[in-house]
């Protein structure tokens, strides 16, 4: 009885000192869950890592929340891609120092046999109209992340308010998504990095793509150090540095899943 | 269905090959869910016992209290963690939101009440005589509280076990206050919900047979010192 309740106590013992410890400074983003689920910032945060021996600790959620986090000051940058948004989040003071990165486009997705024709829509805003008018199922992000934002001006651009059966809001990340989107053969709107991550374990195809209004830029801002005095903002500034620098965009460049590149640099200098 | 054997067979490939990561990932889970189901018997116990033995007034109101706190949702106890550790909330100096110590925190609020809760009832359900009688043999109250949860180990154990349970398989408190953090405060519920977001269903339920096999690990060890054998 004694030996076992030793035992439980070291166990918590030390689960205490490694939970209270660890000295290494940290800088903490939030970002989308596109650039982690797609793997990038796994190429791209260790050598920024290694040469200032900092931890960048990564909160993946929606484009929504992590500028919602940089507003109330827990994390020290952020990391996405949903221009108006970001705009807002600068023109509010929330932000600062907001840099283009890079960009990719997102696609819209559906079933093979393409029950609303929307292939060969010339725009994405026709394709949108064609997929009303046809209520075919369309699974919506539902959850305000860039990608969400996006279907939403580009519902607004076709002047629909989407609206019944047919308009599945799903509340969930991108990958959720795609799956519910193959379950149902549905159509949904994605980003090319996430899809390319998905393709070949997903019976989906791309059917409408290349317009401008699915350009899908993404941006990096500093928390505002005015707002939240504790926010590290020295470290924020000198990873924004890297990230737009040569070093931090080849890295971007050369990143590829199934072969295809999934982000294309355009940090100006 | 493929997937479902294919998930046991990776199961037992992960813990086999001690991939250093999914190591982390293990212990960072027990780190958390141990020193929050600790805290929570070091506190829960002696109050349940309190509650237990003590005649005051209100006492029926604040069991059907601790009964409804049983209830509540860990996204809840997150969402409410969340807005007091945030820099903008009252504790948000204490620098604790996205750190192992901030999701152990949001897990003994979760695991308090099933400890009192349920040591309260265990305490009820002994014989009532025996604490009339430790008082006519001249007990201090310690001693007597003493002897009374000496009676009803069994039961206190159980609720630590519940408690655990509970902790350990809850996903809310530990993605709001934890935030997912790959090699600082990812867990093993935490790292399932996003193997599955990303497709990964095998891997994600090899990670789940790997909870199971870490709780039967404890739940063991709570079962000796529940017997009392050493």
């Amino acid at each position: 009885m004694k030996r076992v309740l030793s035992v439980c106590l070291i166990l918590a013992i030390t689960a205490f000192g490694a939970a209270a410890g660890n000295a290494q400074e940290r800088l903490r983003m939030s970002t989308t869950t596109s650039t982690e689920a797609s793997g990038l910032l796994s190429v791209l945060l260790p050598p920024f890592e290694k040469a200032n021996n900092v931890k960048v600790d990564v909160i993946a959620v929606g484009t929504g929340k992590s500028l919602k986090l940089g507003e109330n000051g827990d994390v020290d940058v952020v990391f996405v891609h949903a221009r108006p948004a970001e705009d807002k989040f600068v023109a509010d003071g929330y932000g600062i120092d907001r840099r283009d990165v890079m960009y990719n486009d997102y696609v819209i997705v559906g079933p093979k046999n393409d029950p609303a024709k929307i292939k060969g829509a010339k725009t994405a805003v026709e394709a949108f109209k064609r997929l009303a008018e046809g209520k075919a199922d369309f699974i919506s992000r539902g959850d305000d992340s860039g990608t969400h934002q996006k279907e939403r001006e580009l519902w607004k651009a076709a002047g629909i308010k989407p609206e019944g059966r047919w308009y599945i809001e799903a509340g969930q990340g991108m990958g959720p998504v795609l799956q519910m989107a193959f379950d149902k053969k549905a159509y949904a709107l994605a980003d090319r990095g996430t899809f390319i991550a998905y393709e070949g374990k997903l019976d989906l195809v791309i059917l409408s793509e290349g317009d401008k209004a699915l350009f899908n830029p993404y941006g990096i801002i500093a928390v505002n150090p005015k707002k939240h005095p504790k926010v590290k903002y020295d470290l924020a500034k000198k990873f924004i540095d890297y990230v737009t620098g040569p070093e931090g965009q080849k890295v971007i460049a050369d990143f590829k899943v199934h072969g295809k590149q999934l982000f294309f640099p355009d940090a100006k200098k | 269905m493929d997937y479902i054997f294919k998930g046991f067979l990776d199961a037992g490939r992960l813990m086999a090959s001690f991939d250093p990561d999914v190591w982390f990932i293990v212990w960072t889970s027990l780190q958390v869910s141990l020193l929050a189901t600790l805290l929570a018997s070091l506190a829960g116990v002696p109050l349940g016992a309190l509650i237990a033995l003590r005649r005051f007034r209100g006492k029926p109101i604040l069991q059907v209290i601790l009964n409804t706190m049983m209830a509540l949702p860990t996204v809840v106890i997150g969402l409410l963690g969340y807005a007091f550790l945030s820099r903008r909330g009252p504790l948000g100096a204490l620098e604790l939101l996205y750190t192992p110590a901030g999701i152990s925190l949001g897990l003994f609020v979760l695991a308090l009440p099933t400890v009192v809760n349920l040591t309260l009832a265990a305490i009820q359900g002994l014989d009532p005589r025996l604490i009339v009688t430790c008082r006519l043999l001249g007990a201090t109250p310690i001693q007597q509280t003493w002897k009374i949860l000496r009676e009803g180990r069994f039961a206190v154990t159980a609720a630590i076990v519940v408690a655990f349970g509970r902790v350990i398989s809850e996903v809310g408190i530990a993605m709001m206050l934890g935030g997912n953090i790959r090699g600082f405060t990812r867990t093993m519920t935490t790292a399932i919900a996003l193997e599955t977001a990303k497709g990964e269903f095998e891997l994600g339920l090899a990670l789940g047979m790997v909870l199971l096999s870490v709780a039967l690990g404890v739940n063991g060890m709570l079962f000796l010192l529940q017997r009392g054998k050493t």
